[in-house]
């Protein structure tokens, strides 16, 4: 058995542990710790990557108990674009966060790992009870780091997104409590193949079960009328912290597409919950337009721009056609690493600006905030989907695979007002400013993990159609779940 | 029992909505607290019903599932951590915000 496929849990699982043990003052220790962790994962998930990418799908049977009884971990190219995807975002947030940030409270770094354990076991896992385990896990390492730096404003966010989260957690386990009253299994292939052959009361119990996974992947996803809670928390978080948060809600869109792909492609239970899934997601889509417009805080509107890409995301996936996750998945990449970026920017400026902080008023001016400036127009331009970068590729590849007059509109009026709101915001950060500013200089380290982040998305305009055929093949093995079945189940299935 | 076991489950879960819809910290965590009760017992019902009947099998003639006794241990450690960790998260919003409402501002009957 090959059992490299566990090591993006344990990594973070044991340098989480470590960190606790270390001596608190030693900052330098825990900071090498932390980052060294990073780097490995990064490796680990780069090498699990290349493995995946065979086409091959890898099942990791923990304590070799077999499925369907057994928990297994399942490494399909999905899952190994989500571990890259989360170890490229990780490094530079902790690197940002290693310049003071994680001096304001204690524990910082071993709850940052803990949350990546979560995030990565859950990319992994094949099973749907552990999929809520490792739910628990990162929601309770992001209780702890939303909550990192502390402030009335944290607490009061924290308080809605943990009473929130756990009342979605309830409601997962009253759908698992179904799913396994019903079918009897809680390993996602197993349930996938059982859950054909249901009829009657069954049939209909197990439709309310799926629908309450949406509610609940809907709620990690901040999918409408769910995602309330997000601008607050995000906004309200510590920069390194809001940058790692902004593969949360790719959590609960991967955790979507996981099972949708495997249950719900085709056969009795076919679309179950899509309609809805569509109109919400565009419904997501023009309340972040609003949001966007609306936003006082550079750091709301980053949030809402998370919230718009959740809205993009969703509504192309419950198009129904598994094509259109290509480009969705290109997206994806694309949105999370410049979100995750400008949150780091956010917070740069608002260093740079002094007392007014990341308010959309007029301000003192930023030292050397040419530099800045630059930074911010490339991330505008990137999220936006203005030609040339990142984006507009994203946005062109989704507009030609999901022909729908309402996407259309909606999508192309989001990127007005985003373009729209961002040259405001970007008009009232660096030109309209009021004398010489008091704030601080950016570190070295901090425009290091900026540029890491932003950097990525020319790459990603260079690299577009390898890697747009990259995640093409991954929604073309999602389209074949006999492969993931087979796979974990053997042979017979 | 199936009709008490579900009684049970109804009624604790409409309590525990009820608190968590209230402005004030404590009842939410109440509620909280309840719903994860009704939800707990729920998990301990999805194997099916049995009287009497043992979890091991080879013990007993018509064992009882022992899947869902495990599950719902791990949903109780959780939530029984999340609660501890909820009371300590509404104290300190009382701490720094000076009062128990759940949008951290004070009950002025919708004045402000």
């Amino acid at each position: 058995m090959n059992h490299w496929i566990i090591a993006p849990v344990l990594i973070p699982a044991l340098a989480g542990m470590l960190l606790l043990l270390e001596v608190r003052e030693r900052h330098r220790l825990r900071r090498i710790t932390g980052l060294l962790s990073c780097a490995a994962m990064l490796a680990t998930a780069i090498f699990l990557g290349d493995q995946a990418w065979g086409g091959e799908i890898t099942v990791y049977a923990l304590g070799n108990w077999q499925a369907p009884f057994g928990i297994v971990l399942v490494l399909d190219k999905l899952s190994a674009l989500m571990l890259v995807l989360t170890a490229v975002l990780a490094f530079p947030a902790l690197l940002y966060a290693c310049c003071g940030d994680d001096r304001r409270g204690a524990n910082f770094h071993a709850l940052f790992q803990f949350q990546l354990m979560g995030v990565n076991g859950a990319f992994l896992t094949g099973d749907l009870f552990n999929l809520f385990v490792f739910f628990e896990v990162l929601l309770i390492a992001s209780y702890g780091l939303a909550l990192h730096g502390r402030g009335p404003e944290r607490v009061k966010a924290g308080l809605h997104y943990v009473v929130l989260n756990l009342v979605g957690s309830a409601l997962f386990l009253i759908a698992l409590g179904l799913i396994y009253g019903t079918t009897g299994t809680l390993n996602m292939a197993d349930f996938a193949v059982k859950a054909q052959a249901l009829t009657g009361t069954d049939a209909t119990l197990l439709n309310i079960a799926v629908l309450m996974l949406w509610v609940v992947f809907g709620l990690k996803a901040a999918l409408f009328p769910l995602y309330f809670w997000l601008p607050a928390a995000y906004a309200g978080a510590t920069a390194g912290v809001a940058a790692l948060f902004a593969i949360m809600t790719k959590v609960g869109f991967y955790a979507m597409v996981r099972v949708y792909a495997l249950a719900f492609a085709d056969g009795p239970f076919a679309g179950l919950g899509q309609s809805a899934l569509w109109w919400l997601a565009l419904v997501t889509l023009a309340l972040a337009c609003v949001g966007v417009l609306g936003s006082k805080r550079l750091g709301t509107l980053v949030s809402y721009l998370v919230v718009m890409s959740v809205g993009t995301l969703v509504a192309a996936l419950a198009f129904g056609q598994l094509e259109a996750l290509g480009p969705a998945l290109y997206y994806l990449l694309h949105s999370t690493l410049i979100c995750g970026g400008l949150f780091l920017l956010a917070d740069l400026i608002a260093r740079g600006r002094g007392e007014v902080a990341d308010d959309l008023q007029i301000g003192p001016a930023i030292l050397n905030g040419g530099r800045l400036s630059v930074l911010f127009f490339v991330a505008a331009i990137a999220v936006v989907g203005l030609p040339p970068l990142s984006g507009f590729v994203g946005k062109v590849a989704l507009l030609r695979s999901v022909p729908d007059p309402a996407y259309w509109v909606l999508l192309l009026v989001a990127g007005l007002c985003g373009l729209i709101a961002l040259s405001r915001a970007g008009s009232t950060l660096f030109w309209r400013t009021t004398g010489e500013g008091s704030g601080l200089r950016p570190a070295r380290r901090h425009l290091v993990a900026v540029l890491w982040l932003l950097l990525l998305s020319p790459l990603m305009t260079v690299y577009a159609e390898p890697l747009l055929q990259l995640t093409t093949a991954v929604a073309d093995q999602l389209r074949d779940p006999d492969l993931y079945l087979s796979a974990v189940l053997g042979g017979d299935a | 029992m199936e009709l008490l076991v579900a009684i049970i489950i109804g009624v604790l879960v409409a309590s525990g909505v009820y608190l968590c819809l209230r402005a004030r910290t404590f009842p939410v965590v109440m509620g909280l607290t309840l719903l994860s009760y009704g939800v707990n017992v729920f998990l301990f019902a999805m194997g099916g019903l049995k009287m009497n009947q043992v979890a091991v099998v080879g013990m007993s003639p018509d064992p009882t599932d022992p899947l869902p006794q495990a599950l719902v241990l791990t949903a109780i450690v959780i939530g029984f951590a999340m609660t501890a960790f909820l009371v300590v998260l509404a104290l300190r919003s009382q701490g720094e915000l000076h009062n128990d409402h759940v949008d951290g501002k004070p009950d002025d009957g919708g004045r402000s």
